[in-house]
């Protein structure tokens, strides 16, 4: 049975979104000198705000200043580069009810995600980074490690605050400079960070970020000054920035797609499995590169779980991101949801079994239900193409050989997940997966602290921990 | 009258064992002055893909075995190695047409760098993996893993130092490899090869083409069954160099560049060649009681 609950809507007031944003270049908001784009709502389609969308030349004005801003910045003392770091953590704390909602309107995420994970994340990884800005020496990357110098970083829409972070604060910390390009759809809360580094009195030149769509991401990759190229998004994406660096001295992180396995055994905690599954899929409405969109359960408990399953999915709130009570919030873009649609329509036209909860979907805005998929085979294109969306497809197996197998059988290799009570076959699985993440009995955790990155074509190099000191320092080995 | 010596015929080295090309195909191979020594294999890219299915097959038995094993094995190959070094001397000489000096100098160093490397097998997760204290009750650790199948390019000058220093670092994280030898000087790799199948390296771990790196390089850089190539074999060939990257990217293979020209590689080796070849995987568990 659903309990009924009132709207409990988050008030928007507490943002200020203005009509139209230029680009945040050498510390200053500029006009840019190519065309704009509207950046809207998902939940409700309403156009947000109007975006510069930055061109070739506004690109260049804007590595210009990263470069000329490296020299002092490089120079500074790591104490006191630490220091502004900690600063823009604890403004992105103070104003972190603001960032949480603009993130919501502009994404479609619930507010309950945005609140308590992405922007406490946020806040942490620059506070993480700001303590290693003045103890590079102690990180195990050599005795003086330098830093690169101009570092061009494209980043997703899914998490887009939490993904600047990711690029912004180790980039900093190691002395380098940045030119970064939000996504296409999501560019809000990095121009209010871009606000937090004028508050935060950071010297010019040292972040510039730069709105548009591919072809902007394409001259910050490709930028001959650009001494550091840093992407998350599309397996497709990141090959072609793979060749189009190739010769070049440019050092390259790739954080790409996924297709996770979550494998189920039959002594799992159940309780915490069936959370684990939905967290590791319905969280962020699969716009999740790590979700876990293979359920891999053993044979023998298969009905158990997928009617405990079924019966959790019925709970879940799909509806208002700015409600607090939301589960399921809008998903990004008509873009993306005409591709959740089409690789569904594809699962039950290759055969398999499509379950979805009775929910009411809002008439405007793009909507898609926690949806199910039985019966689906490794070769089917449900169980192999990354959907990136609230769409998991079921499989089972009878041997822990076989789960191997099974979870091993795709060319990504970004997240895992085991759940079992057994400590010993716990070790044995996270040794055996091919996937740069394992979760045992959890799920979908994040902590700056802890490194994160893909095998296979999942990408390479890693993004937190000390070992994400190692993509922004020169030589460094790890 | 003098005795007619048995000369060796120098063939590839393909999951433990030594085939001719399937191609058929030879090359002569001279010494510096120019005067014929050998026919060598001229390998193929078949024997590329057949070289990759035989590492692909060995590769789960390699990376499983403990580190302090995997270490064992090349200090083993350094044994042997050492009891065979009047042949290396001489090959190296004949091959680089340095002094019987220099040469034993290249060899004494290709010995030690195996030793060297043989010991980073249990203490390279050591160094760079760690425990990572997040904020909540979980178990989370970083350690390094191999890649999987690496294609090395092996340098063209330094026919055994350098082939060593691009061999040892690849396989002692549990990675396997398919090497492309030096085109001019192969047959000290020849010579290596035998070395490896009487060392206790399993089959597959290893496997040495002599051939030419401009032929077979771009069927190991756009093979999707490779997880990650070293270039070092085409320093000083950007333009190639540049191709072999932009096809391995098809299947994002982890490239170690070609520098602008081959190193000094007597210098000490530092991490970089086995941090270029793992994969630092990250594990969670929660803590409860």
């Amino acid at each position: 049975m659903a309990f009924e609950y009132a709207p409990a809507p988050e008030s928007r007031s507490i943002v200020d979104i203005k009509p139209s944003y230029g680009l945040f270049i050498d510390g200053e908001f500029v006009d840019g000198r190519g065309s704009s784009f509207k950046t809207i709502n998902p939940a409700t389609e309403e156009t947000l705000a109007e975006i510069a969308e930055a061109s070739e030349a506004d690109v260049d004005l804007a590595v210009r200043a990263a470069r000329r801003a490296f020299r002092g910045w490089s120079r500074m003392s790591g104490k006191e580069r630490a220091k502004y770091l900690f600063r823009i953590a604890r403004i992105i704390q103070e104003r972190g009810r603001e960032l949480a909602v603009l993130e919501s309107i502009d994404n479609g995420k619930p507010i309950k995600e945005s609140r308590d994970v992405d922007v406490p994340v946020v806040a942490a990884h620059f506070f993480y980074y700001a303590g290693w800005a003045d103890k590079l020496s102690y990180a195990g990357l050599g005795p003086d490690p330098q830093p690169l110098g101009v570092a061009g970083q494209v980043i997703p829409w899914n998490f887009p605050l939490l993904m600047l972070a990711w690029k912004v604060a180790p980039a900093l910390a190691c002395g380098n400079t940045v030119v970064l390009k939000p996504a296409e759809t999501t560019p809000l809360t990095a121009l209010l960070f871009a606000e937090i580094c004028q508050q935060a009195d950071l010297p010019p030149g040292v972040v510039n970020i730069v709105t548009g769509a591919g072809t902007t991401g394409q001259a910050v990759v490709s930028h001959p000054d650009v001494d550091k190229v840093a992407f998350t998004g599309s397996t497709d994406v990141g090959k072609a920035i793979a060749r189009a660096v190739a010769g070049s001295d440019k050092k390259v992180t790739l954080e790409l797609g996924g297709k996770a396995a979550n494998i189920v055994f039959d002594d799992a905690p159940m309780d915490q499995a069936i959370e684990g599954i939905v967290g590791g899929i319905f969280f962020n409405q699969g716009h999740v590169c790590c979700a876990g969109s293979r359920l891999l359960v053993q044979e023998s408990v298969a009905d158990e779980v997928l009617a405990r399953l079924k019966r959790r999915m019925g709970t879940l709130r799909v509806g208002d991101p700015l409600d607090k009570n939301t589960d399921v919030g809008a998903i990004n873009s008509a873009e993306q949801l005409a591709r959740i649609r089409e690789l569904s329509d594809i699962g039950e036209s290759e055969g398999a079994e499509r379950w979805a909860p009775e929910c009411a979907l809002p008439s405007s805005g793009f909507w898609f239900p926690p949806t199910v998929f039985t019966g689906v085979t490794q070769a089917h294109r449900i169980a192999r193409e990354e959907v990136f969306g609230p769409v998991l497809s079921v499989l089972t197996f009878r041997t822990p050989a076989e789960a191997v197998e099974k979870a091993n059988n795709t060319p990504y290799g970004l997240s895992a997940g085991v759940w079992t009570e057994k400590g010993s076959r716990i070790l044995h699985m996270a040794s055996q997966l091919r996937a740069g993440v394992v979760w045992a009995n959890t799920f979908n955790k994040f902590d700056p602290a802890s490194p994160f990155g893909g095998y296979k074509e999942s990408g390479y190099g890693r993004e937190g921990g000390r070992q994400g000191l190692a993509a922004y320092l020169k030589g460094a080995d790890l | 009258m003098a005795r007619i010596d048995v000369r060796k015929t120098y063939k590839l080295y393909i999951g433990g064992a030594f085939p001719r090309s399937e191609s058929g195909y030879s090359y002569e191979v001279t010494d510096s002055k120019g005067k014929f020594v050998a026919n060598a294999s001229l390998a193929s890219r078949k024997d590329v893909r057949d070289a990759v299915v035989a590492a692909r097959k060995a590769a789960p038995g390699w990376a499983g075995r403990t580190a302090y094993n995997r270490g064992q094995v090349l200090y083993r190959i350094a044994e042997v190695m050492e009891d065979r070094r009047p042949q290396f001397e001489e090959a190296v000489r004949q091959s680089e047409g340095v002094s019987a000096a220099a040469a034993r100098g290249q060899v004494d160093a290709a010995v030690d760098r195996l030793v060297w490397y043989a010991g980073w097998a249990d203490k390279l997760a050591q160094v760079i993996g760690n425990a990572n204290p997040v904020a909540g009750p979980f178990f989370n650790h970083t350690a390094p893993e191999a890649t999987g199948v690496v294609g090395v390019l092996a340098p063209q000058s330094s026919s055994l130092l350098g082939l060593v220093s691009v061999v040892a670092p690849v396989i002692v994280t549990g990675n396997v490899a398919v090497v492309v030898s030096s085109y001019a000087r192969p047959l000290p790799a020849v010579t290596f090869s035998e070395v490896l199948a009487t060392s206790d390296v399993p089959g597959g771990v290893v496997n040495i083409l002599t051939g030419d790196a401009t032929a077979l390089g771009p069927w190991l850089a756009a093979h999707m069954d490779v997880n990650a190539i070293d270039l070092a074999g085409v320093a000083g060939s950007p333009e190639l160099a540049t191709s072999l990257e932009v096809a391995a990217a098809d299947n994002l293979k982890r490239v170690r560049r070609a520098p602008d020209a081959e190193p000094d590689w007597t210098a000490e080796p530092g991490l970089a060649a086995m941090t270029a070849f793992v994969e630092q995987k990250t594990v969670w568990h929660p803590i409860g009681i």
